[in-house]
């Protein structure tokens, strides 16, 4: 008898995830694809060619990883300014209506993509640097050797063909050292560079630099315009060559390439051979999304011209400003997010915030919590309350839709510590669709899990908590929405105390009717409970938190979905907010 | 940017540089390229460098993410005390290594990467950063009766509890000292 854990219910939800997600896994599929096929096609082009045949002779089949791995970077980074226009990326969504529900899901997901090339960017440019060490190395050798080998003589073509500037061997003299010609030469010294720059934008991307300190991240980023410079200019000098058309027809390299001693003289009918670089191919590659991406700028920058007015300005406890604000043409849905920028305190600086107001109020809403300098500065700006306010601007909204949400019967929603955010959001807006009676909402019951190790910083979602119990206690609807505190940073005296007002109606803590929990839920009994309490829904689970929640709660949703489709379904959506 | 740890991000730097002093020099190696010495240099020093830098210090605010299995490198690295704690020490050391990969091409890079990283630990030390260990905290496992007082030893009639000598605090219960009773203050038997 097969339990929910075993091989066939595993395949069932696969299935699931791949249905959902199929539009993403398809663009995966597809660049990793063009990375394949490009180099592949590149790698055979330099290595089979004939025009590239006296080339191999001296480097081998380095020429050929070398150029593949080139094609490649030129892809890539074509790619990997796109994902980052965001704006663009919202006008997709906004538009075509098969855009706006298929759409939605990978264009959230545009960050991941662009890391992902990043990477790909970093592995191609080792590839590229490793092969063309050994090129340098290849044609420095083959200047020097005395052998009187192909290589050899090929080396030795400038100097009677100077004028035509037909040369094979950039390396021109036996004295000349690969470092001299690495710096003297436009692809060598860009070439080191673009290196440098897409080492210091990849340390300072990292994820605990990213977290910890935005700014420095933000401003070392911007690096990203002496890469893009850079690779324009990279190719410039053609110092990659090729046999011309021309010379073919005087020296085929399969009729003249044995006979390299007779070369020029009357008793061969071969000619020495002519050699060309190749004009910079790479701009053509660029152009377009840089081009793009100077559009997106100009269009952030516009959109942040328009006015902002701000409406009101509240403090709440642990150093959390509220701001309540208007922007002529804004229109938000739930769980997205805002760039804020205040010019008073940095001009270039704009920081993500999750908007904490729902569609339904006539104006939108952040909470701006204290953690670092930008914010620090921030909040005393508006604490000081000088008569002018500072001006801010706002980009967005962007991001993620959990418009999902309000597609279930039964909603589980768990946000963790700052995840919590948008779930003011979706609060707000399930209620406020509750009020109106809007069609659109399927949800008859909402499970919310809050956990955090203490709520100092998010007083003021206790109190919306608390505003939306009363609510519904007045219209009568008191099962509607069940949530669950979870305080995972007790210690014995808060223990001791809870312990001691256990008769109380209100929790002592949060003054809400329902009472805090402390440690960590345990995802079994909740999940089984509301298994067992509708056991005929589709349950849609949603997470904002850490990865490990995640799995413990992706685990839960394939244990406790049953086995036939008729039953109670447990769907697990993990946002990025 | 005033509350940026800067030894943070050059400890992301020298770590990559160590990287690609590694990489450089196998490859300068493995290629027997001209003067392929200075890239067994650079594989041993850039070796060197990833497991100094692989212990990730503390953040003087907030939780530190620990790199996967850094605590053993903390140990050894610990052990240098003010050699490794202090920033201008590992500039100029960091400095010095990186001279000897820039004789060869394909270990410059490392060498570049190097001195930003050694720029930005001097920024780090001139702003007074150091190096902390993050230390294992000691597991508060709540012991079974761990709360309970110590029973006394002392078979009645005991002498008020200021007089007794206190057993230390979360001794094992086995662990009193054995030997012959020894009454703190005389007692007499006053039985009549």
């Amino acid at each position: 008898e097969t339990g929910p854990r075993e091989a066939p219910h595993f395949h069932m939800t696969m299935g699931n995830w791949l249905v959902n997600h199929w539009l993403l896994v398809l663009i995966l599929v597809v660049w990793l694809g063009l990375n394949v096929f490009l180099f592949i096609y590149t790698f055979l082009t330099y290595e089979m060619s004939d025009k590239y045949y006296y080339t191999r002779e001296i480097l081998g089949t380095a020429l050929a990883f070398a150029r593949a791995s080139a094609l490649c970077l030129n892809c890539n980074s074509m790619l990997i300014l796109i994902p980052v226009c965001r704006n663009l990326l919202s006008f997709l969504r906004g538009t075509c209506s098969f855009c706006s529900h298929t759409l939605r899901k990978p264009l959230d997901h545009n960050l991941t993509f662009h890391k992902l090339v990043a990477y790909m960017i970093c592995i191609f440019t080792a590839i590229h640097i490793i092969a063309h060490l050994f090129n340098f190395e290849h044609y420095s050798r083959s200047q020097q050797a005395m052998d009187g080998s192909l290589a050899s003589v090929l080396s030795t073509l400038s100097h009677p063909e100077k004028a035509g500037n037909s040369w094979l061997n950039p390396i021109q003299s036996p004295n000349t050292t690969v470092m001299y010609v690495a710096f003297t030469s436009i692809a060598g010294l860009t070439g080191v560079l673009i290196t440098t720059v897409l080492i210091l934008m990849v340390t300072s991307a990292m994820e605990f630099i990213r977290r910890n300190y935005f700014e420095l991240f933000w401003y070392t980023h911007h690096l990203f315009i002496i890469y893009i410079i850079c690779l324009g200019l990279h190719g410039l000098g053609g110092i990659v060559r090729a046999q011309t058309e021309e010379s073919m027809s005087e020296n085929h390299p399969h009729n003249c390439s044995e006979s390299y001693q007779k070369w020029g003289t009357h008793e061969s009918k071969c000619k020495h051979p002519h050699f060309e670089g190749h004009p910079p191919a790479s701009w053509k590659w660029i152009l377009a999304p840089i081009a793009l991406y100077i559009f997106e700028r100009i269009l952030r920058f516009y959109r942040s011209k328009q006015k902002v007015v701000i409406t009101k300005v509240v403090m709440h406890p642990s150093k959390v400003l509220e701001l309540q604000m208007r922007k002529r043409g804004f229109s938000m849905e739930v769980g997205q997010y805002i760039f804020v920028n205040c010019p008073s305190i940095s001009l270039l600086e704009w920081h993500p915030f999750t908007l904490t107001s729902a569609p339904e109020e006539d104006f939108f809403s952040i909470h701006v919590r204290a953690a670092g300098d930008w914010t620090e500065n921030f909040i005393r700006a508006f604490e000081q309350q000088h008569s002018p306010m500072p001006r801010i601007e706002v980009d967005g909204p962007f991001g993620t839709v959990s418009e999902d949400v309000f597609q279930y019967e039964v909603a589980v929603l768990v946000g963790a510590g700052i995840g919590v955010t948008p779930f003011a959001s979706i609060l707000k807006s399930i209620w406020y669709k509750f009020q109106r009676a809007d069609h659109k909402l399927k949800t008859q019951k909402i499970y919310f899990y809050w956990i955090c190790r203490e709520t100092g910083a998010f007083a003021w979602f206790n109190h919306l908590l608390n505003s939306l119990e009363q609510e519904m206690e007045e219209l009568g609807k008191v099962g509607f929405l069940n949530y669950r505190l979870f305080l995972t940073g007790w210690d014995s005296n808060i223990a001791g105390h809870a312990a001691f007002n256990f008769d109380k109606a209100t929790d002592i803590l949060t003054g809400l009717k329902q009472k805090t929990f402390f440690g960590r839920p345990m995802w079994d009994n909740e999940f089984s409970a509301v298994a067992t309490a509708h056991p005929k829904s589709v349950v849609g689970v949603f997470l904002c938190g850490p990865q490990t929640l995640a799995k413990s709660l992706r685990k839960c949703c394939h244990r406790y979905s049953s086995l036939d489709p008729r039953k109670v379904q447990f769907y697990f959506n993990k946002e990025n907010f | 940017m005033g509350q940026i740890e800067w030894a943070m991000w050059a400890n992301e730097q020298a770590l990559a540089s160590g990287l690609i002093l590694i990489t450089g020099g196998i490859v300068a190696t493995a290629g027997r390229f001209v003067q392929w010495y200075f890239g067994a240099y650079s594989i041993a020093a850039g070796v060197f460098i990833c497991l100094l830098e692989y212990p990730r210090g503390k953040r003087r605010k907030g939780s530190t993410m620990e790199r996967c299995g850094q605590k053993y490198m903390t140990a050894v690295v610990k052990l240098f005390g003010p050699l490794t704690r202090n920033y201008y020490i590992r500039a100029v050391l960091h400095l010095l290594l990186s001279v000897p990969a820039g004789f060869l091409l394909a270990t410059i890079l490392g060498t570049v990467c190097l001195v930003i990283a050694s720029a930005i630990y001097l920024l780090a030390a001139i702003r007074g950063e150091q190096w902390t260990p993050i230390e294992q905290k000691p597991k508060e496992r709540p012991q079974v009766g761990g709360t309970i007082k110590q029973p006394p030893t002392n078979p009645p009639p005991r002498p008020p509890a200021e007089v007794r000598k206190k057993p230390s605090e979360g001794e094992e219960a086995g662990a009193a000292a054995g030997g012959p009773q020894i009454n703190p203050i005389p007692v007499t038997d006053e039985v009549v």
